[in-house]
């Protein structure tokens, strides 16, 4: 009887293993041939039948990519907006969230609703009056003009995420503060903040990633080679290299790179604010 | 979408401390504080979010002129009029009700059965996670051109893999070339792309599932199935309608995988309301006509899910009873 269900178990393993295993290869199958491809020496790009391992790997490519019509100068263009977004979101988001969990004011509940309701607008609606407001504002074109339209789209879900946060921090450690003395700025900066730092860390991360991914409202807005962004560097490799798949690859696997990292290094972080955030709603 | 309303009644630190003082005046300054902490971030929100919310609204209600100087006269529902009658328009939303149709069930049944496999304690268990969430990390850029590439005609990897290794079809197929066959290419991106996130928020709903529940059910002598069925489902409803509600929002707002893949062609063949709003509004600059598109489609989503939450509850309603 016990050796029948140990049987079993060892059985069911090797089902779940299998399963996942497949399920991982085929998930894994076309950053695979992106890998591979942008291994590929450029005469063999259309190669057939395609091989997975490349022959003769080289990685022209990617020197190629990296040196090309100013693509370093994308990456380094990305990692400012990203870095500048991310910074503005998680400092404005988290004072936003403290004013609303741990301050009593007229209006309190109509302010959080409004940004509440930010979450459930599509991106997308926005994108012409928010054209014709950057055009206004004299924002069009320019690299440091994403800033505040990543920073005001990224900050409501933030909010919305520190602001349960801020409320479970107990009020004994305010009230303790308050007899010291400290000012509502020093009891921000010296106890929710440094009392929070797992939730900025999600905040900041999935901020990063969002702003490094962005690509509808750069495309839109930015016309110069000089203030691109890599998605829309990427996106434009196709037409520029009549469509060298290699070329296009390589840049892909550079921008790809840095997020993988991020998600891999945070990921615990990641999947926590990503199920709180889906579970509570 | 509902959100939990906020606590009003909670106890406040700063207004409880103020409270006890007999003067308003502590009271009115914790108010200004609290009101210094939330202009910065929310003065910018309402500049780039909600006030551009409200002029799309004014914006689809006008015949709108971008050159300088322009009058842009009001025109009432003329645009939306005119989306009634628009073929092109009503084929973006049957594609993007396909889309739907072809990638919600897909991702909800993988994602799940992913979970399933591992809601376990398995050697491995982050490894498969990261390696199942990566393709949901990676940006919409890469992998839309990555999948032009997996589907292109000539020496394209699908075509190999279906004429010659696995004999399925005699010849190559123009993937992107022709409708259908164009939203099988965009379809598989977006289940490949997406079951990932919902495997991960499946996995988080089955690991609540208390463990002596699933022990009892065991001991009643239920199978592995009927466990699943009458243990872990009735738990994780609430987060199956999230990931409904969720996913058939984002089908219906495809637009970076059909842009790059296809740009809607060829000859409009594949619009989705949101490229074909796109187009509208940066290629032809009609930019009134593309904000009554976007407020069709989100009046069009909102009533959709609005049905999803209400039959949800419902069904939970009736479950309980």
């Amino acid at each position: 009887m016990i050796a029948g269900s140990r049987r079993r178990r060892v059985t069911v393993a090797a089902v779940r293993y299998a399963l996942l295993i497949g399920c991982a290869l085929v998930l894994a199958l076309p950053f695979a041939f992106m890998v591979s491809t942008s291994l590929k020496p450029h005469t063999l790009l259309l190669e057939y039948p395609p091989r997975l391992i490349p022959s003769d790997p080289t990685l022209d490519n990617y020197a190629q990519a990296w040196g090309a019509n100013s693509f370093g100068r994308y990456f380094l263009n990305s990692s400012m907006v990203a870095v500048a977004t991310t910074v503005g979101t998680v400092l404005l988001a988290s004072m936003m969230a403290y004013g609303f969990a741990r301050f009593r004011f007229p209006g309190r509940g109509v302010l959080f609703a409004a940004v509440v309701v930010g979450l459930t607008i599509p991106t997308m609606l926005l994108i012409i009056p928010q054209f014709l407001l950057a055009k206004n504002l004299g924002l069009l074109n320019s690299l440091p003009g994403l800033v505040p339209f990543y920073v005001g789209t990224q900050i409501a879900f933030s909010t919305f995420l520190l602001r349960a946060f801020f409320e479970q921090i107990p009020a004994e450690l305010d009230e303790a503060m308050l007899i010291d003395g400290a000012g509502p700025w020093r009891r921000y900066w010296d106890l929710a903040v440094p009392l929070s730092k797992p939730a900025l860390a999600t905040c900041a991360i999935f901020t990063f990633l969002g702003s490094w991914d962005e690509f509808v409202w750069a495309l839109t807005v930015i016309n110069d080679v000089s203030q691109r962004t890599l998605p829309i560097g990427i996106a434009l490799f196709r037409g520029q290299h009549g469509t060298s798949w290699g070329l296009v690859f390589a840049a892909s696997v550079i921008a790809v790179v840095p997020v993988v990292i991020v998600y891999v290094v945070f990921q615990r972080q990641l999947v926590a604010g990503l199920t709180n955030g889906a579970l509570k709603s | 979408m509902t959100t939990t309303t906020p606590a009003i009644g909670s106890i406040v630190p700063g207004a409880a401390g103020a409270g006890r003082s007999t003067s308003g005046s502590p009271r009115r300054r914790a108010a200004w504080a609290g009101l210094a902490f939330i202009v910065p971030g929310f003065a910018l929100y309402a500049l780039v979010i909600a006030y551009p919310a409200v002029q799309a609204l004014l914006i689809s209600l006008r015949d709108y002129k971008i050159t300088p100087g322009a009058i842009s006269p009001w025109i009432g529902l003329d645009n939306y009029v005119r989306a009634l009658h628009d073929p092109v328009l009503l084929r973006s939303f049957v594609n993007a009700a396909v889309y739907m149709v072809a990638t919600v069930p897909t991702q909800i049944v993988i994602g799940l059965g992913l979970a399933v496999l591992l809601n376990t304690a398995l050697p491995g268990r982050t490894l498969f996670r990261v390696l199942f969430y990566l393709p949901v990390v990676t940006s919409w850029v890469v992998v839309s051109l990555l999948f032009q590439y997996l589907f292109a005609t000539d020496n394209g990897i699908v075509n190999y893999l279906l004429v010659d290794v696995l004999g399925v079809l005699n010849q190559p197929v123009d993937w992107l070339g022709q409708r259908w066959t164009a939203m099988v290419a965009i379809s598989a991106l977006g289940i490949w792309k997406g079951v990932g996130w919902s495997m991960l928020i499946f996995l988080a709903a089955l690991t609540g599932v208390p463990r002596e529940l699933e022990e009892a059910a065991a001991l009643d002598g239920a199978g592995a199935w009927r466990r699943f069925r009458h243990v872990s489902l009735p738990h994780i409803r609430g987060a199956m309608t999230t990931v409904v509600i969720l996913l058939v929002i984002g089908g219906f707002n495809v637009f970076t995988s059909v842009l790059l893949m296809t740009d809607g062609g060829p000859l409009d063949q594949t619009q989705v309301p949101l490229t074909y709003m796109y187009r509208q509004a940066f290629g032809y600059l009609d930019f009134g006509y593309g904000s009554a598109i976007s407020f069709l489609l989100t009046g069009l989503v909102l009533v959709i899910s609005g049905l999803q939450y209400w039959w949800a509850r419902r069904a939970t309603r009736d479950g309980a009873a």
